[in-house]
């Protein structure tokens, strides 16, 4: 408080020296953000393809969107994709961090081990796991034949029956790191105090975590859930190394739609189209998260 | 004794996880080592049974991941060296000046994370080839710029405001003028907080790919995941060793920052979420 007030007295005669100072950034934002972005949006109500002029075609993107086999199965697998990933990477994320919060030895050392997917660029992340899965030289399929689970290799990321299994868990491992790294912090915020009285009082390990840790952890684990969630619904780099959205557009996820269309084929104004809905499908849920997290604020 | 068993049971089970988060990578680290002849020998072991550093040797004689290597390198610490000198006037002028337009911009930074690539990329893509802007290391710069810009402006943002401004206040005393205030005083309080923001600026570029895909077509300015990825495509069966050594040096780089961040990210987040 007593900051503001110093600030004010030593530069309130100067408010034009903020915006000179400012400029540079709002300029650049403006015009290489705010304003594509804005135009994204419009561009999402016209019928351009590159070259073309542009002509404004009302909701009739919509229209043909919602008449679109590949826009649906690109967003049933896009939403598949989205919320099993966020839900394996959040709880086996959260079963980690509580296992590294126990009062054991190396869990320093071990965090940096789990630190060691994170690091990997999502790229890598898609040939790590192409070479895991590669139909005649890859670990997979060695190993579970040296199990004997499987007699003959299987070519996982061409299968229409294993691809989307085979994606899902090459873009969890990459992600559990995240989510247990930022639950561990949110855990080490709960004092030993709360677990301690609730230990003389006869509390178990379980009723312990459903009754002090999920609650003091609910604003982070919310957090999570939802940038994870929106994280997801945008990937784009594994699957493109991973299987290009095929076999037979099986994992072609929203991003990848989207750019097929606005970047092969050229169909900007549809492209946008996808796009728009994208933003309105996180928008819809992240509203329904802030309604849920205001009226429990409300409540308590 | 329980007491014991519960110990073995939670180092057995952090181990597994451990054992799964790092296979693929020791894997991959492995093949790269390998000769080409036993990783399709049919029945390749886990760890190489013959060391060899060729995959390496190809990589780093082949002209083309070198090449798209210092693409990378290129564009990372241009776009990291401007988006620093951006971020730190403007987080003083928004922790100093107290003004609507400080809501507005952080409001911004919020509000841009919402919102798809895909829709800022197409206006944006159709914008940088009128300017003759596409398929230029120029142009990918400028995006990662105005791409990494709001994290560290928050980044930045933060610290600065937890520097007194007692300090600035003498030094204006002393008839420094504000931008003499800016580099004398809080540059150098800040370095720690600019050395974080400038390798998590370069790290985003380094790791970004989809922009790079979009913007970059000649094969000459291909940055290295857009190399990598290719090498994925058609003529990707051959290159299994040369590939994987490839994927373990370009790990590097992000590899030594996160392990050097990791306080840093997670106090972030978490701090954020609880006031929010």
């Amino acid at each position: 408080m007593t900051d503001t007030k110093k600030a004010h007295t030593l530069y309130s005669k100067k408010e034009l020296g903020q915006l000179q100072l400012l400029m540079p950034v709002i300029l650049l934002v403006t015009v290489f953000s705010l304003l594509p972005l804005l135009r994204g949006i419009y561009l999402g109500f016209t019928d351009y393809r590159l070259g073309d002029p542009i002509a404004f075609n009302g909701i009739d993107n919509y229209i043909q969107l919602f008449q679109d086999e590949y826009f649906w199965s690109s967003f049933r697998i896009g939403m598949i994709w989205t919320v099993v990933v966020t839900a394996l990477q959040v709880s086996l994320g959260l079963g980690l961090a509580l296992l590294l919060n126990t009062k054991i030895r190396f869990t320093a050392f071990y965090t940096i081990l789990i630190l060691i997917p994170w690091a990997t660029p999502p790229i890598i992340r898609g040939i790590l796991w192409r070479q895991m899965y590669e139909p005649n030289a890859g670990a997979i399929n060695i190993l579970l034949t040296d199990v004997g689970v499987i007699s003959a290799p299987i070519n996982w990321l061409s299968s229409f029956e294993y691809v989307i299994p085979a994606v899902i868990v090459a873009g969890v491992w990459g992600e559990i790191s995240k989510a247990a790294i930022f639950l561990m912090a949110g855990l080490q915020t709960i004092s030993n105090d709360l677990y301690e009285a609730s230990t003389i009082d006869g509390a178990g390990i379980w009723d312990q975590f459903w009754n002090i840790t999920i609650p003091v952890l609910k604003p982070v684990l919310a957090a999570i859930v939802s940038l994870t969630f929106m994280w997801n619904f945008n990937t784009f780099g594994i699957i493109w190394v991973l299987t290009q959205g095929g076999p037979g557009g099986l994992t072609r996820l929203p991003m990848l739609a989207a750019y097929e269309e606005g970047f092969r084929y050229g169909y900007i104004g549809y492209a946008a189209a996808i796009g728009n809905v994208m933003v309105i499908i996180l928008s819809l849920i992240l509203f329904m998260y802030i309604r849920v997290q205001l009226r429990e604020r409300n409540e308590s | 004794m329980n007491k014991l068993i519960t110990k073995l049971v939670i180092h057995g089970t952090i181990i597994l996880f451990i054992v799964f988060l790092l296979f693929p990578i020791l894997w991959v680290v492995s093949s790269s080592l390998k000769p080409t002849q036993e990783i399709y020998s049919g029945a390749p072991t886990i760890l190489p049974q013959q060391i060899t550093l060729d995959h390496y040797r190809t990589v780093v004689d082949g002209q083309q991941l070198f090449r798209s290597m210092w693409n990378s390198v290129i564009v990372g610490a241009i776009s990291t060296l401007l988006v620093i000198l951006l971020a730190v006037p403007s987080a003083y002028a928004m922790v100093r000046y107290k003004s609507m337009v400080n809501n507005a911009i952080l409001g911004w930074i919020l509000v841009s994370q919402i919102f798809p690539v895909i829709l800022v990329m197409i206006p944006l893509y159709v914008m940088l080839r009128y300017i003759g802007l596409t398929d230029s290391l120029t142009g990918l710069t400028l995006i990662y710029v105005v791409w990494s810009l709001p994290f560290v402006l928050w980044m930045m943002h933060g610290y600065v405001k937890s520097i007194p401004i007692e300090l600035e206040e003498a030094a204006v005393i002393d008839g420094a003028s504000r931008s003499q205030v800016i580099i004398t005083v809080l540059t150098p309080l800040l370095l720690p907080a600019i050395g974080a923001s400038a390798l998590f600026a370069f790290i985003s570029a380094w790791n970004e790919f989809f922009f790079a895909l979009v913007l970059m077509k000649s094969p000459a300015l291909a940055t290295l995941q857009v190399e990598l990825a290719r090498y994925t495509g058609m003529e990707g069966q051959a290159r299994t060793g040369p590939l994987a050594a490839a994927s373990v040096i370009a790990t590097i780089p992000s590899m030594i920052l996160f392990i050097s961040l990791r306080k840093w990210f997670t106090t972030g987040l978490v701090s954020g979420a609880l006031k929010g």
